[in-house]
């Protein structure tokens, strides 16, 4: 039964990482009809941002100035860290959208696939050409320690990495229900020519849909750090790949629908490697996921979409 | 002054001369037709005035302003509202949703507003909500705000596309055939509401109709177009008697 619910957790904390990237690449689908293939690699900027901006905190004297317990300093940084990288991987996402994605608006949805799978290659091989191919790793901002509960012991770690990424979605969730951008933004899926009618910008509706999508990528990142404290460039490829296909069993489109599936892809891999031997992991989990879609090929909470709706 | 000047527009799509010289003039509060066959270039006009196409040629100005290469949601911003031929609503939308949506680029409030619920934001939202109710009230259908616009009649959903395009208060509102696709009674219905609208708000209209009655009845001056060019513009008296009209409707008379 311990067994159990560590593997539970485990899967939890796995179901993070691909629900907040999921998120991001069902966003951005919802709104523009438009796979982001570079996302996987925009989380990838995230983490190394956390990576930089963590390193600087820990870095600076006022924290020693200050006196204060170790725990609190570590989390006041682990919080800074998440803030200001998920505000500067925003602006990295709006920047893939500004000069990759925008003046491709018209052209065949083809172009903007091959588009970000390019993006994607820039940014891996970008990073490697200016940070050199050596793994960072990444500043310990939690302090382990084991947590008790009726007889069955968790890490902190995972229980705040669940948390956060619960929170975030949640946060997300809302605020594309309820506000004026987020009914903009549910607006443009359904019908993009009309929007604009009603003196909304399609232009900033698009940036900040990349933008809340690449915050979310930065926090899927840093909290990756603060499980498996190793960066590399390559990194963003098969969790982005697997954050994709999320995005696709959740229901393109649907924030909740890529969060959920996000943690259900986290459960099948977990428990496939405790059934089976752990090579034929991928093989297994996909081969259910495959299934899954065959008989809901809108995933779990898409709604059809028609492609034809769109310019 | 007038309103809204289009003067000698012109537009390609490709090789083919979609309109040609078009010129118009609307003064603030009249009630225009716009008439011709199918091909014409009635819509083309129209999603060239609102921003939806460039034109090749020519001026557009409101208010004395030029518009001519703004942006719809710039355009729409300045006081120009229109409704589609085909419906063009959100499918999974509700009603009230439909004309809050219109609303939003109005709103002022912020990121904190709407992560922590300023009253700032309660207020704006509370206005909206009336203001989008009052609408649906005007256009008759304010028992129908909570429904999804997928499920509802036809004459229905045309109604809330009259009214989103109330809420973004035009200046001039463009109706590209209203009535398509109604039968009898709702015809008379959405020509009183038309009325309606009109009277209480004030604002020009600028219709495209291919019935007859409804343009005749509603308009104080009809333009008919024909291969893109304007073939007469005059009052509905003038247009009924206009040989050039008959022609393009009925084609050439024949004397043996």
């Amino acid at each position: 039964m311990e067994f159990f619910f560590q593997q539970l957790i485990n899967a939890l904390q796995l179901g993070s990482f691909y629900a907040l990237i999921a998120i991001g690449y069902s966003m951005v689908y919802g709104v523009l009809l438009l796979f982001n293939f570079a996302h996987g690699d925009v989380f990838m900027v995230g983490a190394y941002i956390g990576f930089f901006v963590s390193s600087a905190l820990l870095g600076l004297n006022i924290f020693g100035a200050l006196a204060l317990p170790l725990s609190v300093t570590l989390s006041l940084v682990l919080v800074l860290t998440l803030i200001i990288s998920m505000a500067l991987n925003s602006i990295v996402g709006m920047l893939v959208e500004r000069i990759g994605y925008r003046p491709l608006r018209d052209a065949p949805r083809a172009s903007a696939a091959i588009t970000g799978l390019m993006i994607g290659i820039i940014l891996e091989t970008g990073n490697l050409a200016i940070l050199g191919p050596q793994r960072r790793s990444f500043p310990e901002l939690i302090q382990s320690a084991t947590i008790n509960i009726a007889g069955v012991s968790f890490t902190n770690k995972k229980i705040l990495i669940v948390f956060i990424s619960i929170l975030l979605t949640l946060a997300l969730h809302q605020f594309v229900r309820h506000t004026k951008w987020g009914m903009a933004m549910r607006a443009m899926a359904y019908d993009y020519v009309v929007v604009p009618l009603m003196g909304i910008s399609t232009n900033k509706i698009a940036l900040m849909t990349f933008a809340l999508g690449s915050a979310l990528a930065a926090a899927a990142g840093i909290l990756y750090g603060v499980a498996y404290p190793v960066l590399d460039p390559n990194m963003g490829i098969l969790f982005g790949w697997k954050a994709f296909v999320a995005a696709i069993l959740g229901g393109r489109g649907s924030i909740l629908g890529a969060g959920l599936a996000g943690f259900l892809l986290g459960f099948i891999e977990i428990f496939v490697a405790t059934i089976f031997p752990s090579t034929m992991r991928n093989l297994i989990a996909f081969g259910i996921i495959l299934i899954i879609l065959t008989f809901r090929p809108h995933g779990f909470f898409g709604e059809p979409f028609s492609a034809q709706l769109r310019l | 002054m007038p309103l809204l000047e289009v003067h000698d527009m012109t537009h390609f799509f490709g090789g083919l001369r979609a309109v040609h010289d078009y010129n118009l003039s609307i003064e603030p509060g009249q009630i225009r037709g716009l008439i011709g066959p199918n091909g014409a270039g009635k819509t083309t006009i129209f999603n060239l005035i609102t921003g939806i196409y460039h034109p090749t040629e020519g001026e557009i100005l409101l208010n004395g302003e030029e518009i001519t290469r703004l942006e719809p949601n710039q355009i729409a911003d300045r006081g120009l509202g229109r409704t589609f031929q085909n419906l063009r609503l959100w499918r999974y939308l509700s009603v009230l949703d439909h004309v809050k949506m219109a609303r939003y680029s109005k709103l002022t409030y912020g990121l904190t507003g709407a992560f922590f619920g300023t009253s700032k934001r309660v207020r704006e939202e509370k206005a909206t909500d009336k203001l989008a109710m009052d609408l649906l009230e005007l256009v008759g259908i304010p028992h129908l705000a909570d429904q999804i616009v997928t499920n509802l009649p036809y004459g229905a959903q045309r109604r809330v596309e009259l009214a989103r395009a109330l809420a973004t208060e035009p200046k001039v509102l463009f109706l590209d055939e209203p009535t398509a696709g109604m039968n009898p009674e709702e015809l008379i219905q959405m020509m009183a509401i038309i009325r309606q609208v009109h009277s209480e708000i004030g604002m020009a209209i600028y219709l495209i109709e291919h019935r007859m009655k409804v343009v005749m009845d509603l308009c104080e001056i009809i333009q008919t177009l024909n291969f893109g060019e304007v073939i007469a513009e005059g009052t509905p008296e003038e247009i009924r008697n206009d040989p050039g009209v008959i022609e393009a409707y009925l084609g050439k008379e024949v004397v043996i």
